[in-house]
C-alpha cells in the first residue's frame, strides 16, 4: 500500500530523524499474576493524536494511567521528552489527564474547576484569569462559567473536561474513553472539535477508546492492543487497507476471511503475485502480497465487503466466485449481501444504493456472481 | 389535597401528638406549678378545678434556674450568628473583590466580621440595660447551678463532639479507602456495639478505666506508670464514654458521603498538580462535609442532654443538665423545678436540630 505522500503531510513516524515526544521501552505491567503490558515498546511524536485502541481488558487503559502516572511499570521505562517519567508522581508531569467520568470537582464552579489546576501552579492570579477566560472561549463555555457542573449537560461537562486538562498546557494530553458518555450525535461532533482543538493548539494528544469508528476519525495513527501486547500500529488507513494480522483485520471493520493454502507460483507470474487454494474444485483466489510464502503454507485471505462486487452477470475480473444470496442487509445508504459461494462460507458484498429498494434488482436466493481485483485483498499470514 | 392523603398524613401527626406533645404539655404544666408534699408533689392539680389550677400557674421556677439569663444569652448567640451570616459576605466582598482568595484571607475577613459582631452586641446590651434597668431582674440568676450546668454540658457536649470527629473521619476515610470486599466487614464491625445493651457498655468501660481497672493494670504492667491513674469519676471518663458511645453516629454519616466519591477526582485533582494532602483539603474534605455535619449533630445534639455516661462514670463535679435533671426529680422530688429544666433544655436543642434538618434538606438538593 505505498501510496505517493504529499510534501506536507504530517507522519514523524516515518522520519528516521525525528525524536519521539514519548518512549516506552520494554514496558512491563504485573498486577499479582495478570500481566496487563506485556513488554511493550511504542514510541509517540510531538503533535500526533494518537489512539489506543482495543477491547476492554486489552491494557490500553493501564498504558495511559501509566503515562498520567497513576500506575508504574512493572519493568521497563517511559521516557517522556527523553526524561524516566517512571519516579514522577502525577501532579509534577507535564502531563494532564481527562477522565473517563470527566472528574469535575462537584463542588466548584465551571470557573473554579478550569482553574484548578492554574491554581495550583506558581502562576499569577491575574495570568490565571486571562487563562481561564481563554479555556472558556476555546469550549465555547463563557456562558457558564459560573454554574456548577451539575446544572450543565453532558456535553458541556465534557468541554469542561476538556478545558481543564488543556488550561496548564500540557505537554502531553491524555483521554480516557473521552466520548464514552455522549450520545451518537454529540458524539461525531465532539469528534470534529476534538480535532480542531488539537490542530489549534499543537499539544500531543493519546486518547483510549474501544470504539474503532472513533479511532479512525480522530487519530493521526492508531495502535490495535490486545493481551497487553500492540497488534499494530499504524495509521488509520493503513490499519484499515492493510492489517497485519488477522486480529487486526476483523477488530476494525467488516471483513471477509478465507483460510487457504498458498499454490505454487507459476512461471510467468509478477513476483508479487499469490494464489491462494481455498478449494479442491473452485479455482484458486489471485492476490498479491509484498511477503513471500513457503509453497503450501496456510494463509488467511482478507477483503473488506465494499471491494466485493456483486452483479448478475459473470463479469471479467481477476477474481470471481458464483453463489446464492442468503441475507441482505439494508442499511439505507448501502446494502451488504450475504453470498453463499461454496457450502459453509459465505462471502459478504457491499454495494450502495444508488437505486431505491423497489428497484433492486438484486434478492434473496438469487444467483449471483461476485468479482474483485487482484490487489483488493491482503494476504494475512496469522 | 384530597381525603386520602389527608388520612395518610393524619396518622404521623396523631401520633406526634399523643407522644410528643400531650406529654410535653404535662411536663410544661409541671414546670409551672409548685413543689407540694403530696401525692404528686406538686400543687395545684386537676383535683383543684380547672381554673384554679390554670390560676395557679406561675413562673416561679423558671425565675429560680436562671432562665432569663439562658433565654438571654441565647437570644444574643442567635442574634450573633445571624449578624455574621450577615456581615460575612459583604466584609468578604469588600475586603477582597475578586472571586479568587486563599484560606488565610477567608480567616482574616471572618475575624474582621467576628470583631464587628462583638462590638455591635456589645453596643447593644449595654444600651438595652441602661434603657430597661428592669432587664437585669430578668437575667437574675437566683441559682447559679443549673446555668452552669447548661454551659458545662454544652462545652461537654461541644469538646467530645470535635473529639468524635477527629477518630471517627480517619475510621470512615480508612472504610472508603478499603478495598471493596472489605467494606460490608468494616461496616458491620462499626455497628457491631449497637448488638449489646449501651449500659452494659458504658459499665464495661468502668471496669476498664477504674483505679484497679484493665487499662491500669496492663500500664504498671508494661512499666509506663508506678501508680494507677485516676481516670474514672473525672470528666476524661465522660469524655471517653461519650466518644464510644456516639462514634457510629459520627462515622456512619461520614463514611456514606466519602463512599459515594469518585476516586477519580482524587487522581483530577494530582493530575492537576495537588499533592496528596492538599488534593485531601481541596477535594476530600470539602466533598465530605455534609456527612461532617450530619455526624457532628447526631452527636451532639443526644449528648448535650445525655444522663448515663456523667452519672456512671463522671465524679461528683462532673455538671451536666441531663445528671442536674435527675437528680432534681429523684434526689430533691422537686417536679416543677426539674420540668423546668428539661423545658429549657428542649429549647436550647430546637436551634441545633432545626439547623441539621436544613443541612439534612441542602443535602437532598
Amino acid at each position: 500500500m505505498a501510496q505517493p505522500k504529499p510534501d506536507a503531510i504530517f507522519a514523524p513516524w516515518d522520519d528516521p530523524a525525528a525524536t519521539p515526544l514519548i518512549q516506552f521501552k520494554n514496558v512491563t505491567k504485573r498486577f499479582g499474576d495478570f500481566t496487563a503490558i506485556d513488554n511493550l515498546t511504542l514510541d509517540i511524536y510531538a503533535q500526533e493524536f494518537f489512539a489506543l485502541l482495543g477491547p476492554s481488558g486489552c491494557g490500553k487503559t493501564t498504558l495511559m494511567r501509566m503515562l498520567g502516572g497513576f500506575e508504574t511499570p512493572t519493568t521497563g521505562q517511559i521516557f517522556l521528552d527523553g526524561v524516566d517519567i517512571g519516579p514522577v508522581p502525577p501532579n509534577e508531569r507535564p502531563v494532564n489527564m481527562m477522565f473517563q467520568s470527566y472528574a469535575l470537582f462537584p463542588h466548584l464552579t465551571v470557573w473554579d474547576n478550569i482553574a484548578f489546576g492554574l491554581k495550583r501552579s506558581d502562576m499569577h492570579k491575574d495570568e490565571i484569569g486571562d487563562r481561564v477566560e481563554k479555556m472558556l472561549k476555546l469550549t465555547q463555555l463563557e456562558k457558564f462559567a459560573k454554574r456548577k457542573p451539575h446544572q450543565i449537560s453532558g456535553g458541556q461537562r465534557q468541554r469542561v473536561a476538556l478545558a481543564r486538562s488543556l488550561a496548564k498546557a500540557p505537554k502531553l494530553l491524555l483521554l480516557d474513553e473521552p466520548l464514552g458518555a455522549l450520545d451518537k450525535k454529540l458524539r461525531h461532533e465532539t469528534q470534529f472539535e476534538l480535532m480542531d482543538i488539537q490542530e489549534t493548539i499543537g499539544t500531543t494528544f493519546v486518547i483510549v477508546t474501544h470504539d474503532q469508528e472513533e479511532a479512525m476519525t480522530v487519530a493521526s495513527r492508531v495502535a490495535v492492543m490486545v493481551d497487553g501486547t500492540l497488534s499494530q500500529v499504524a495509521t488509520p488507513d493503513q490499519i484499515y487497507e492493510a492489517p497485519n494480522s488477522t486480529y487486526v483485520a476483523d477488530f476494525i471493520g467488516d471483513v471477509n476471511l478465507i483460510e487457504g493454502t498458498v499454490d505454487v507460483p507459476e512461471k510467468n507470474a509478477a513476483s508479487d503475485a499469490v494464489s491462494i487454494r481455498w478449494s479442491a474444485t473452485e479455482p484458486a483466489i489471485k492476490a498479491t502480497s509484498d511477503l513471500t510464502f513457503g509453497a503450501a503454507a496456510t494463509v488467511h485471505f482478507a477483503i473488506r465487503p465494499e471491494k466485493v462486487s456483486i452483479s448478475t452477470e459473470a463479469p471479467e475480473a481477476d477474481n470471481v466466485m458464483s453463489g446464492k444470496i442468503l441475507d441482505i442487509a439494508y442499511l439505507g445508504n448501502i446494502s451488504t449481501y450475504h453470498v453463499e459461494v461454496a457450502p459453509g462460507l459465505i462471502i459478504k458484498a457491499q454495494a450502495t444504493n444508488v437505486r431505491r429498494v423497489s428497484r433492486r434488482n438484486l434478492t434473496w436466493e438469487d444467483h449471483v456472481y461476485l468479482s474483485w481485483t487482484d490487489t483488493a485483498g491482503v494476504v494475512l499470514m496469522t | 389535597m384530597n381525603l386520602r392523603a389527608r388520612l395518610l398524613i393524619f396518622v404521623p401527626y396523631a401520633w406526634l401528638l399523643v407522644f410528643f406533645l400531650v406529654p410535653f404539655g404535662i411536663v410544661l404544666k409541671i414546670s409551672l406549678s409548685d413543689i407540694a408534699l403530696a401525692i404528686p408533689p406538686y400543687v395545684p392539680t386537676m383535683k383543684d378545678g380547672f381554673w384554679t389550677m390554670i390560676r395557679g400557674l406561675d413562673l416561679e421556677n423558671y425565675a429560680f434556674i436562671g432562665a432569663g439569663a439562658v433565654f438571654a444569652s441565647f437570644t444574643l448567640l442567635v442574634l450573633a450568628i445571624a449578624m455574621f451570616q450577615i456581615l460575612y459576605p459583604r466584609v468578604r466582598r469588600a475586603l477582597i473583590p475578586d472571586a479568587r482568595y486563599g484560606i488565610f484571607d477567608s480567616a482574616a475577613v471572618a475575624l474582621t466580621a467576628l470583631a464587628v459582631v462583638v462590638v455591635n452586641i456589645a453596643v447593644l446590651v449595654a444600651v438595652l440595660s441602661f434603657l430597661f434597668p428592669v432587664l437585669s431582674d430578668f437575667v437574675d440568676i437566683p441559682d447559679f447551678l443549673y446555668f452552669a450546668a447548661y454551659l458545662s454540658s454544652l462545652k461537654i457536649a461541644l469538646i467530645s463532639t470535635l473529639l468524635t470527629l477527629l477518630i471517627g473521619y480517619p475510621i470512615a476515610y480508612g472504610m472508603a479507602r478499603s478495598a471493596e470486599h472489605w467494606r460490608p466487614t468494616l461496616l458491620m464491625l462499626v455497628i457491631l456495639p449497637f448488638w449489646t445493651s449501651f449500659l452494659i457498655r458504658v459499665y464495661a468501660w468502668m471496669g476498664i478505666l477504674s483505679t484497679e481497672g484493665y487499662l491500669n493494670q496492663l500500664l504498671i504492667n508494661i512499666g509506663v506508670i508506678s501508680d494507677p491513674l485516676v481516670i474514672l469519676n473525672t470528666n476524661i471518663a465522660v469524655y471517653i464514654g461519650i466518644v464510644y458511645t456516639y462514634l457510629p453516629f459520627m462515622v456512619l454519616p461520614i463514611y456514606a458521603s466519602l463512599d459515594k466519591m469518585d476516586d477519580s477526582l482524587v487522581e483530577a485533582a494530582e493530575d492537576l498538580g495537588c499533592t496528596a494532602l492538599s488534593a485531601f483539603w481541596l477535594v476530600t474534605a470539602p466533598l465530605s462535609k455534609p456527612g461532617v455535619i450530619a455526624g457532628c449533630f447526631l452527636v451532639f445534639i443526644p449528648t448535650l442532654g445525655e444522663f448515663v455516661i456523667p452519672s456512671l462514670l463522671g465524679g461528683s463535679n462532673t455538671l451536666m443538665i441531663g445528671k442536674v435533671l435527675w437528680e432534681e426529680f429523684f434526689n430533691n422530688r422537686d417536679w416543677p423545678v426539674a420540668s423546668a429544666v428539661a423545658v429549657i433544655l428542649l429549647f436550647i436543642l430546637i436551634v441545633p436540630i432545626v439547623a441539621f434538618q436544613r443541612n439534612q434538606e441542602g443535602g437532598e438538593r
